[in-house]
């Protein structure tokens, strides 16, 4: 698979002196699955906001090989660690606000929004306002606003990190159906092995102070991958690889 | 609804009365002359008694109110969102915002009403002067607490600064706004009551304001009080509507709003 985006020698300085990341090499292949794996403060969020354009790199280059030079020229979906929904909008609403903020007629955009709403299971529920759906809820409706406009990458902040493990292992499915079908480009920020083991085909392992990647693990299990994966031989023995990796980036 | 709604007006009203039996009894018992103590039944028969006096009296200072209110909500609004716009205008411009806020407002009433040269608006100017400030830095608050990954989102779909205050910051700040504008509607009415006391005039459109100076030359002490008890109940009628309309808007989603099972 070719390249959608590329990461060369990239690293961010805040203005307090503050070394977030250090030269990052990274590709994301177009429809990957790729997780980002590190400790908390190893600048996992920092490297989502500079691949989506919300922040500048210091020093190094992102480059989009394809059409369209930067992360402007491209639709993107980010989902944040909180659902970060408008609380004064129903879910319908919420899911039409990128359409709406790029001027799509509402005509159009109601269709496509009510069509997202339902790839993400949440069908019936479009006139709900988010305080009264459960954190689950909350999170699809964020995914589906981040869907609504068919991106070619997605990034995901620790999505599910605030969720009890039952719903977050039906949201890692849903996610991987959903990719299944669509097959955009994921970039999956996460401190949990097992989360990144399940869902990913690629595992870049950051260590922290500075940022950096410092290994790449591929896991080569094929999809669809059932719950029945997730008891397997082959799981744990992944598993054990990256936490073996992560404890590598930990010491280092 | 109205198990969760009766105690909320009847346990006030229960302590109401209790004082007013109180003070009436009290007044009785203890041969308390009305022109120092009048006691409330006598005070309701003179409100009956000087109604044609005290209404449009009333009706002077609600207008005043009202439009020294509107005018704060207008200008208070505007200004908190010029404010927002650059850090420069506010750091510039907010401490004259804050020093028109903090001086008494009876020590330059004089100086306005000699300045404006007509009664009508040097009283709507010292009722806005007072009123405007909640207004202005709560909803300045609201605007600047929008959260910050909404604030990406925005960015990321490229909704440029007119787009994000219409979609974001003014929706995200409503709560606030109304909770300053519960604050202002008590304000204006003090201030146009303070105003009215500071000018001090006759004429033919005169305020409750002066109906409590001029009772009071005429130690008409229960009409006092009389207008006194107007200018609560309108402090209250006021208060009462800002907050049932701040239900109505928020009620849908602001936490403050919402009734919780238990």
């Amino acid at each position: 698979m070719p390249d959608l985006v590329r990461l060369r020698g990239v690293s961010k300085v805040f203005a307090n002196g503050v070394r977030a990341l250090a030269d990052v090499s990274l590709e994301l292949r177009t429809a990957e699955f790729l997780s980002v794996l590190g400790p908390s403060g190893c600048g996992k969020s920092t490297l989502l906001r500079l691949i989506s354009g919300l922040a500048t790199p210091s020093g190094g280059t992102i480059g989009w090989p394809g059409a369209g030079r930067t992360a402007r020229d491209h639709e993107l979906g980010f989902v944040f660690q909180e659902p970060t929904l408008l609380p004064w909008a129903t879910a319908l609403a919420n899911v039409m606000l990128p359409l709406k903020l790029h001027g799509m007629a509402k005509s159009e955009s109601e269709g496509r929004a009510v069509e997202a709403l339902r790839q993400v299971g949440l069908g019936g529920f479009e006139q709900a306002y988010p305080r009264e759906l459960s954190g689950g809820m909350k999170m699809r409706v964020s995914i589906a606003r981040a869907l609504v406009t068919a991106p070619r990458l997605l990034l995901m902040d620790e999505p599910f990190a605030a969720l009890d493990e039952i719903t977050r292992h039906r949201l890692n499915a849903d996610l991987l159906a959903l990719w299944e079908r669509q097959r955009f480009t994921v970039v999956f920020v996460t401190h949990s092995v097992f989360e990144s083991v399940f869902l990913s085909q690629r595992i870049a392992v950051m260590a922290a102070r500075p940022g950096r990647v410092l290994s790449e693990l591929v896991i080569d299990a094929a999809y669809p991958r059932a719950d029945s994966f997730r008891t397997s031989a082959e799981y744990a023995g992944y598993c054990r690889l990256a936490s073996a990796q992560l404890g590598e980036a930990m010491a280092a | 609804m109205s198990a969760v709604f009766a105690p909320r007006v009847i346990a006030p009203l229960v302590v109401g009365v209790v004082m007013l039996v109180l003070w009436e009894a009290a007044v009785r018992l203890g041969g308390m002359p009305s022109y120092i103590l009048p006691g409330p039944i006598l005070i309701a028969q003179t409100l009956a008694a000087d109604w044609n006096t005290l209404w449009p009296s009333l009706l002077v200072t609600l207008s005043v109110t009202l439009e020294a209110l509107a005018a704060a909500v207008i200008v208070g609004g505007l200004l908190a969102i010029l404010f927002v716009q650059s850090k420069w205008i506010e750091l510039s411009f907010l401490p004259y915002a804050i020093i028109l806020q903090v001086t008494p407002i009876v020590a330059i009433a004089p100086l306005i009403i000699v300045w404006a040269n007509n009664v009508d608006l040097s009283l709507l100017i010292c009722a806005w002067i007072v009123a405007f400030f909640p207004i202005l830095s709560s909803t300045i608050l609201g605007l600047t607490s929008v959260d910050h990954n909404l604030l990406s989102l925005f960015e990321l779909y490229g909704a440029g600064r007119w787009r994000t205050l219409i979609h974001l910051r003014l929706p995200a700040s409503l709560p606030y706004f109304l909770s300053g504008l519960r604050i202002s509607g008590g304000l204006a009415l003090i201030g146009a009551v303070v105003a009215e006391f500071v000018a001090g005039t006759g004429g033919a459109e005169s305020g409750l304001a002066y109906r409590i100076l001029e009772s009071g030359y005429q130690l008409k002490v229960p009409r006092m009080f009389a207008a006194l008890a107007l200018i609560s109940a309108t402090g209250i009628v006021i208060f009462l509507l800002l907050s049932s309309l701040s239900h109505l808007l928020l009620r849908k989603w602001h936490e403050s709003a919402l009734s919780h099972e238990r």
